[in-house]
């Protein structure tokens, strides 16, 4: 695999990430934000399959901008927030300074942390040849049905929480 | 020939990713693009999980990814269906004007 094009992918998407970010926290109209936050989870897909992770890219195109985003968009046009947007004006609040600013301390926190120690820890079994042998899928599955077996039954018992929050939630009380 | 591209370089954009949701979170007054930069900093938290996973050669982090999506897809079943709720009840979902729980 050629070492300059996953730096040119690399570079290409994570600068559309970064832009898509932003762009999603500048618009004012949700909609517009909703579309570029799915641009933004796109990119992070195309990263994901740099980093080998294939089944991951794929859930996350099909769950992140697929059916997260189509049910924040569904309920965008249900509550015309539109509408509101008009009397939405956009002035330097001294919270939004402040919020700019701690924001920014934790950029550079994660930063230092990130350029403290590069990933310390111990390598795991599975490099990238016993992937490609076993097929990322097989070998994602193998580990979920064996040792996170546990985590994946509550994974389920959540998301029946879940729908049933939902329903009762969304329900009209009579 | 290159190097590969250092972890470094996956970690700092998700970073990067996660102060800007952290940016919107904290400026946003809609309730909802509040929620979508929340989802913004899952999806880069699982992008420095990824990460790690690759370069140590583990699958743990993978499995770990899986888990915050079913949860980020719970959360967004939940949190939507208080959106509805809250704008039925109170006729707008701008963050400033839902005090109830203020004192």
């Amino acid at each position: 695999m050629g070492s300059l094009f996953h730096w040119i992918v690399f570079i290409l998407t994570a600068l559309t990430a970064i832009f898509a970010a932003v762009m999603v926290i500048t618009r004012r109209n949700p909609i517009h934000s909703a579309l570029f936050l799915v641009l933004n989870f796109l990119c992070i897909a195309v990263l994901y399959l740099l980093l080998n992770s294939q089944f991951i890219a794929i859930i996350q195109v099909m769950i992140y901008a697929g059916a997260i985003m189509m049910l924040v968009i569904f309920v965008i046009m249900l509550l015309s927030v539109e509408e509101e947007r008009r009397t939405y004006k956009v002035r330097l609040s001294p919270a939004k300074v402040i919020g700019l600013v701690v924001a920014l301390i934790l950029f550079a926190e994660l930063v230092y942390g990130i350029a403290l120690r590069v990933l310390p820890g111990v390598k795991g079994e599975f490099t990238p040849e016993k992937i490609a042998q076993m097929g990322d899928i097989k070998a994602v599955a193998s580990l979920l049905f064996t040792r996170f077996l546990f985590p994946f039954e509550v994974a389920s018992i959540l998301l029946l929480v879940g729908i049933i929050g939902a329903v009762i939630l969304s329900k009209k009380e009579r | 020939m290159l190097p590969n591209v250092p972890p470094v370089c996956y970690l700092i954009v998700s970073a990067l990713i996660f102060a800007i949701g952290a940016v919107g979170v904290l400026i946003r007054r809609d309730a909802i693009v509040i929620f979508m930069c929340i989802e913004m900093m899952l999806s880069a938290v699982n992008l420095s999980l990824i990460t790690a996973s690759h370069y140590l050669d583990s699958l743990d982090g993978v499995l770990m990814v899986f888990f915050v999506m079913t949860v980020a897809a719970a959360e967004a079943a939940v949190g939507l269906a208080i959106f509805v709720l809250l704008y039925r009840g109170r006729g707008t979902i701008k963050v400033d004007e839902i005090n109830l729980l203020k004192w």
